[in-house]
């Protein structure tokens, strides 16, 4: 059998279906994909116990950019298999977090991993001796290097994750990171529990600022299990991931003038993030969207009268957002700080297998908006990404910049549509379908982030499965900082913000 | 004695107005003009924790800065009031009380044993040094100018009045407002409102101290930034008044550099942190160029 192939599109595949490889078959088959680089990138790779209880089966989903196909296939590591299986990582660094992920949480090793430490310092982890008091750290013997670790507990409002700088004097040599200590076990839940209403408001939990992005893709996955689709309904969803997008890149770029202690972009910026999320509210009741995201439909219909309060917010805050811009992008002081700092290469951004704005911002083409579209982005709004070349500091707020006020012109396009009527009501009673695997790509505003549900032969689930964008993205700041200054990282840091509840789920 | 009360003051107004022009141009209410005066005496009412790996010498510091940056005020005389103490060759003991206390912070972070201490002491040592020759050309100008080496007769002696004089004034401020802004640690150079370790100077020598230690070293910044601040009004203000500045322009000149340190932080990033050294340089380049002017002015000008 080969690959399974299929686009982004709401459906439940039956597992039979897909193609469970020797390993042998399935590292070829792999290698030659992910060989081609830029093209192909592995979306999702997680192992779920066999339905019959032996063994455990290993789905890997590869996204084809250049034709918005995504390829599935497995392999099977048997109930009596004790044998390390070469590790993919070795060849592709992008495949790190999902392998370690695997060894850790099913004990199987993968020889040749270059990079074989935890993912998680989670509670059900296969290897309980390790703690942070043990981390195998990367040490640095130079007596001219030194070492400092932040973290992690962090001053101010962060979450908590170790950052471990290897430095000579103000200069990083190397920097580790070390998450984990949000794994609060989301998939689990997910998992484990049968009501549709608890996993949706568990789904708005994955990563606070991505509330709407991942509850609508945790709908998507539940709508694909019934092969439901609704027009009307997915354009209101892509409204609210435009406002997500909107007041988030909002915040960041004022987060990035703090960082650097420009007061009067941070002042501006935050304002208007919060005209934004005030503007959510007004449409649903939360400011971060939640309970806006239902099932099988929604309980907060666009009427006309928000639909022209809501237009007439974000053109203001569209405008606004775009004086602050032009202020904070043409003060030399801030230039300064942004431009030069932080540079990841294209190449490496492939090789890590960055997604999302990250990506973009080095000159890779890769939004699923625009490579998979789903939803809206498939009919209603044609999608074009904003791709920048440097990879900078100056980039990624560059591109957040641009891609907020790409987002006021796509909630604005939608909200101007004649408004449909009748849109259904929520329905969280519809029972999935056994033996079948739905999965979701979509764009948050940190990029791509994938959903994937299987069932078991009653229509239990077996696995969920969580991908957020950090979870590729952490390396990429890792990569950033090398050879920059040590007092340069906080600025990088914010310049990717990525989520630690994310990654650490 | 007048002038000592009157760094004091200008030390409790001098942050306030900093604040309170940072919040009306970034469109916000503000905190009132003496939070700052709460925040402290809420720190001076509490205990002291010592980290277990710390001595002696880091729970001295504290009270050697304050006690530092109080002696230097005692040196700054104010308009037509001479200092409390003044003798000649007191600006040297100036500059070297600032020093004092600088490098009794820096030990003090070095005796923690933590990384960013350690990162923030090597910051602040450098700084130290590529300012205190600005620091000392701006002495010996006015020394140049003068025939003094004190405070209270340089500025008495000031104030000749004559246009290329009132030049060398307005650049001989020029530089010690930039000289506030290094030593206060304010932006461009430092940001004392950032939370992030790994950019700070001066706070994360401060991050081991709490309470009342905390408390002392806050109030002995404010005496080091009001004394140096007060020194520059002295040096702009002679130019006004003949024979001695009125007491009013000082004032208003030590507001104004009030103002001035809380626009600068408004409208301006903070440098990277490679390029303060270029920043700090540049500020004691230009105290060297004013001390040549007045030298070759001083060739032509009937100076005694």
């Amino acid at each position: 059998m080969d690959w399974y192939v299929t686009k982004n599109i709401r459906r439940a595949v039956p597992t039979e279906e897909i193609p469970c490889w020797p390993y042998a078959r399935f590292y070829t088959e792999t290698t030659e994909k992910l060989i081609e680089g830029e093209r192909y990138h592995c979306a999702l790779y997680f192992g779920v116990p066999a339905a019959d209880g032996r063994g455990l089966i290993f789905y890997v989903l590869l996204a084809d950019d250049a034709t918005g196909e995504v390829l599935l296939a497995s392999w099977k590591y048997g109930y009596y298999d004790e044998e390390e299986v070469p590790s993919l990582t070795a060849r592709f660094p992008a495949m790190h977090p999902f392998e370690r992920e695997i060894t850790e949480q099913f004990g199987i090793r993968f020889s040749g991993h270059p990079f074989d430490k935890p993912l998680r310092f989670a509670q059900d982890r296969a290897d309980r001796g390790l703690t942070l008091n043990n981390y195998p750290f990367w040490r640095a013997d130079d007596p001219s290097l030194h070492e400092v670790n932040v973290g992690p507990i962090h001053a101010g409002i962060i979450e908590p994750g170790v950052f471990r700088f290897v430095c000579n004097g103000e200069r990083i040599v190397h920097l580790e990171i070390v998450l984990g200590f949000q794994h609060r076990g989301v998939e689990r839940l997910m998992r484990e529990t049968g009501n549709r209403l608890r996993q949706t408001t568990l789904a708005e939990t994955i990563a606070g600022d991505s509330a709407v992005s991942h509850a609508a893709a945790f709908c998507q996955v539940a709508e694909g299990f019934a092969g439901w689709r609704c027009g009307a309904l997915d354009a209101e969803r892509a409204v609210a991931a435009e406002m997500e997008r909107m007041a988030m890149h909002m915040a960041d770029t004022g987060a990035l003038c703090m960082d650097t202690g420009y007061q009067l972009g941070q002042v501006a910026c935050e304002a208007l993030r919060t005209m934004t999320i005030n503007t959510t509210q007004r449409w649903c009741g939360n400011r971060f969207g939640k309970g806006l995201i239902r099932p099988f439909g929604t309980r907060f219909p666009l009427t006309p009268e928000k639909r022209e309060l809501m237009a007439g917010n974000v053109t203001d805050i569209r405008r606004r957002y775009e004086e602050a811009g032009q202020d904070i992008f043409t003060s030399p002081s801030v230039l300064a700080r942004f431009e030069d700092c932080g540079t990841v290469t294209r190449q490496q951004m492939i090789r890590i297998g960055a997604v999302g704005m990250a990506a973009r911002s080095a000159g890779l083409k890769r939004d699923v908006r625009y490579t998979h579209p789903y939803g809206a982005y498939a009919e209603t709004v044609e999608h074009n990404p904003v791709v920048l070349e440097q990879g900078d500091v100056m980039a990624r707020a560059m591109l957040r910049y641009r891609e907020a006020l790409q987002s006021a012109d796509s909630v604005l396009a939608l909200l101007g549509r004649e408004p449909e009527t009748d849109l259904p009501e929520p329905d969280f009673g519809r029972r999935w379908p056994g033996n079948a695997l739905s999965f979701v790509l979509t764009e948050g505003w940190r990029g791509e982030i994938c959903h994937a549900a299987v069932t078991g032969p009653d229509g239990e689930v077996l696995a969920y499965k969580i991908k957020d964008p950090s979870l590729h993205n952490w390396y990429a700041l890792s990569l950033a900082v090398r050879g920059a200054g040590i007092s340069d990282f906080p600025v990088c840091n914010k310049s990717f913000d990525l989520s630690y509840c994310g990654h650490d789920l | 004695m007048i002038s000592f009360l009157f760094v004091l003051t200008a030390a409790v107004f001098l942050t306030g107005i900093i604040n309170r022009t940072r919040a009306l141009l970034s469109g916000r209410k503000g905190v009132r003009l003496f939070q700052h005066l709460y925040n402290v005496r809420l720190l001076l009412s509490k205990g002291a924790v010592y980290s277990p790996v710390t001595g002696a010498l880091f729970r001295a510091v504290p009270a050697v800065c304050l006690a530092a940056s109080v002696t230097a005020a005692l040196l700054v005389p104010m308009g037509p009031y001479p200092a409390l103490l003044h003798f000649e060759g007191d600006m040297v003991a100036f500059a070297y009380l600032l020093a004092l206390s600088r490098a009794a912070l820096i030990l003090g972070a070095l005796d923690t044993g933590s990384s960013f201490e350690g990162m923030g002491a090597s910051r602040e040592a450098l700084y130290g040094a590529l300012i205190e020759p600005g620091l000392f050309f701006f002495f010996g100008t006015l020394a140049l100018m003068t025939g003094h080496t004190s405070f209270t007769s340089v500025f008495g002696a000031l104030g000749a009045g004559t246009p290329e004089m009132v030049v060398v004034t307005v650049l001989l401020a020029y530089i010690l407002v930039k000289v506030v802004l290094v030593e206060g640690g304010r932006i461009p150079v430092d940001d004392p409102r950032t939370h992030l370790e790994l950019t700070m100077v001066h706070e994360v020598m401060e991050l081991d101290y709490g309470g009342v230690d905390l408390g002392l070293l806050t109030v002995g910044s404010w005496i080091k930034t009001a004394s140096l601040a007060t020194v520059a009004a002295g040096t702009i203000a002679s130019v006004f008044g003949q024979g001695g500045a009125s007491a009013l322009t000082v004032c208003a000149l030590v507001a104004a550099v009030g103002v001035i340190v809380g626009t600068v932080e408004s409208f301006r990033a903070r440098n990277r942190l490679n390029r303060n050294a270029t920043y700090i340089v540049t500020v004691s380049a230009l105290a060297l160029f004013a001390f040549l002017l007045v030298y070759v002015l001083s060739l032509n000008l009937n100076i005694e």
